[in-house]
């Protein structure tokens, strides 16, 4: 039975001009359901390319990747979209919640593209925000949030489709060392609990030590992995 | 994805910015209230120019003395310089392709009626002349051909004649001087407006023309009429009946043949339909001409859709991100400039009908505001938006997720 993340001499090339530019060159990786993994490595190292790729934003220039057991460098755009919806949640560095909307409608946007009924995203939202301890905040602004709210509200956001996959690029990289402690034991939780596999990229030794797994990586090539 | 959710999230990002939605909506409001107003008043000319060849009535020729040339009429040499009361009885009875023909002795008279007196134009004609125009006698009879051949003295009276002479007395058998003359009033014509050239058709007295020749105005001829008016058969036989007309007429005067006509037929029909002709291009242009702000006001909103695209790359990353499919983006952007339009084309619709309806009452033109304009303008907006929003909301839904979350 293959791993729940099978990436196999994954492969991406920037060009630029005339030049091109090897962001990542021939990654070989297997992750299994349940694991928690911190990927680290110097800047420019090919992490956050890894991790699009990884979450179906990107598409490799070269190489396998079977998420699920599925091939998905063959998907279209469309059935990609799909299974970031489904399969994926995201949280960002810098939390990408939508400025103009509440907290709420942040974490429910997920269930306006996968025809949820109007009546269950409500109260689908409300849930997941009361997970991450910010059910009081709900009508709030992202600007009316601290950058650790916000975050929380990202992975609320990210769990809203019960996902199997969580990714997370530099999750602490905006936030203090006692709101990335929160955010880290968050995320404890979801793996322990729940079950949901973790990706998760960090610069930081002490973030890392929440994973339970270690990749590096180094010009685009995973150089170790404990 | 439902449409009513779309158009909510288009409506609120459209409200995030007031200031430049009003802005770009503001070419669509131009252009649909200058569409409205101009083909309102396009059409309204248009009806008004209908309005008056059916007062007029179908198939008419019009046959004048003297010889058409470019330098307007000239009497013809040599054979009766004029048309007679006998040349009309004769189109009427002889000419093939010709219904009705009716000869016209006008002339402008005072009309005395107890203590009041009115200046109009009192014409000769014959009973056919009623069946030409098409006017019916509304009170009253008209008077007949024995009329005609005694030379009678009775009078048929316009409304406007009856209005200012009568008031609300009931003018049926009452006399009426003309230059001192009294006549009979016997009938009252229904009302038939103004004619193509403005004048108030109702403005008239209608009288035997001979008894015009013999006892009103006198004529250098005997027999001599202003004109005569034709019906012909059907609008398909009136080229025919122009060419038997001349042909009967060059016989009864004796023109032999290489010489001029002393006599010019006159198609009004046809003149008249080059006059609603030049009202419908006129319609047409002025309604293109406002097309084009409508225009203008589309590519406004392309610009504006285009702007927005590249300020919210971010969000359309973060949305791609969850889930959206590009269909998802398309969709937003296409619904919101559309949302965009169609706002503006509601808002131009009531302003142009305002702007027409000022028209109307200030230049004191008729206007036409049809329904089917509205709807046009309504259906024309929105395909705006949805033409010039295409492009951009496009462009949006094929953008790649990690570049546009990469975008700052
Ligand atoms: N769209 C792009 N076009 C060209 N080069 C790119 C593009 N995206 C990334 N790169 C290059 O690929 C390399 C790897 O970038 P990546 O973002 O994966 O690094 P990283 O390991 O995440 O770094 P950091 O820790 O700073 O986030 C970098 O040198 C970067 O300049
Ligand atoms: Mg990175």
């Amino acid at each position: 039975m293959p791993s729940f993340i099978e990436v196999e001499n994954l492969v991406k090339i920037y060009r630029m001009g005339n030049v091109d530019f090897h962001a990542v060159r021939g990654v070989s990786l297997a992750i299994d359901e349940g694991e928690f993994v911190a990927v680290m490595g110097a800047s420019g190292s090919g992490k956050s390319t890894f991790m699009n790729i990884i979450g179906c934003l990107d598409k490799p220039t070269a190489g396998n990747y079977l998420l699920d057991g599925q091939e998905v460098a063959s998907l279209s755009k469309d059935k990609l979209a799909g299974i970031r919806n489904k399969k994926i949640g995201f949280v960002f560095q810098s939390f990408n919640l939508l400025q103009r909307m509440s907290a709420l409608q942040n974490v429910e946007l997920p269930l306006l593209y996968n025809g949820s009924p109007v009546k269950d995203r409500k109260i689908r939202a409300l849930a997941a925000l009361k997970s991450v301890g910010l059910e009081d905040r709900a009508y709030h602004r992202p600007s009316q949030l601290s950058g650790g709210q916000q975050q929380r509200v990202a992975i609320a956001r990210a769990l809203i489709n019960n996902p199997s996959l969580i990714l997370a690029d530099e999750p602490t990289g905006n936030l203090d060392s006692q709101t990335s402690i929160e955010i880290m034991t968050l995320f404890k939780r979801l793996n322990k609990e729940h079950g949901i596999t973790i990706v998760m990229v960090t610069h930081e030794p002490d973030i890392a030590a929440y994973a339970d797994r270690h990749v590096y990586f180094k010009d685009g090539k995973v150089v170790k992995d404990e | 994805m439902n449409t009513i959710a779309t158009v909510k999230i288009a409506v609120n990002a459209l409200s995030i910015n007031k200031m430049r939605s009003g802005l770009t909506m503001l070419g669509i409001i131009i252009g649909v209230a200058a569409v409205i107003a101009m083909i309102s008043v396009g059409s309204g000319a248009r009806e008004q120019v209908s309005k008056q060849i059916a007062s007029i009535g179908s198939n008419l020729l019009m046959i004048l003395p003297g010889a058409a040339t470019s330098g307007g009429l000239r009497m013809g040499f040599g054979s009766t310089p004029t048309l007679t009361f006998d040349d009309a009885k004769a189109i009427g009875t002889e000419a093939p392709d010709v219904a009705y023909a009716a000869p016209l002795l006008p002339g402008t008279a005072q009309v005395v009626y107890g203590n009041q007196n009115w200046s109009t134009v009192i014409t000769g004609t014959t009973p056919s002349f009623f069946d030409i125009r098409d006017w019916p006698v509304e009170s009253g009879v008209a008077f007949t051909q024995r009329d005609v051949d005694g030379a009678t003295k009775v009078a048929l009276i316009g409304k406007t004649v009856k209005e200012n002479l009568f008031g609300d007395e009931d003018p049926l058998g009452k006399i009426i001087r003309i230059k001192k003359i009294p006549f009979k009033v016997i009938g009252i014509l229904s009302r038939k407006g103004q004619s193509p050239l403005g004048q108030d058709q109702d403005d008239s007295i209608y009288i035997p023309v001979t008894t015009a020749q013999k006892k009103l105005f006198g004529t250098t001829f005997p027999g001599m009429v202003r004109m005569i008016t034709v019906k012909a058969n059907s609008s398909s036989a009136l080229k025919d009946a122009e060419k038997n007309i001349t042909a009967l007429l060059r016989q009864r005067h004796h023109i032999p043949a290489g010489r001029e006509d002393d006599f010019s037929v006159r198609n009004l029909t046809e003149i008249l339909a080059a006059t609603e002709q030049a009202a419908k291009i006129m319609s047409i242009l002025l309604g293109s001409i406002a097309s084009v702000s409508l225009i203008v006001g589309g590519i406004g909103i392309m610009n504006i859709m285009l702007v927005s695209v590249t300020e919210r790359t971010r969000e359309i990353g973060i949305r791609m991100a969850v889930g959206a499919r590009g269909w998802d983006i398309l969709m937003q952007f296409l619904i919101e400039a559309v949302v965009l339009a169609v706002i503006g084309g509601c808002i131009g619709i009531m302003l142009g009908i305002a702007g027409s309806w000022l028209i109307s009452h200030f230049a004191g033109w008729e206007i036409a505001i049809s329904p089917m304009t509205i709807l046009l303008s309504f259906g024309f907006s929105a395909a705006v938006g949805v033409f010039f929003g295409f492009y951009p909301a496009r462009k949006a839904s094929l953008l790649a997720p990690v570049e546009c979350l990469r975008y700052e």
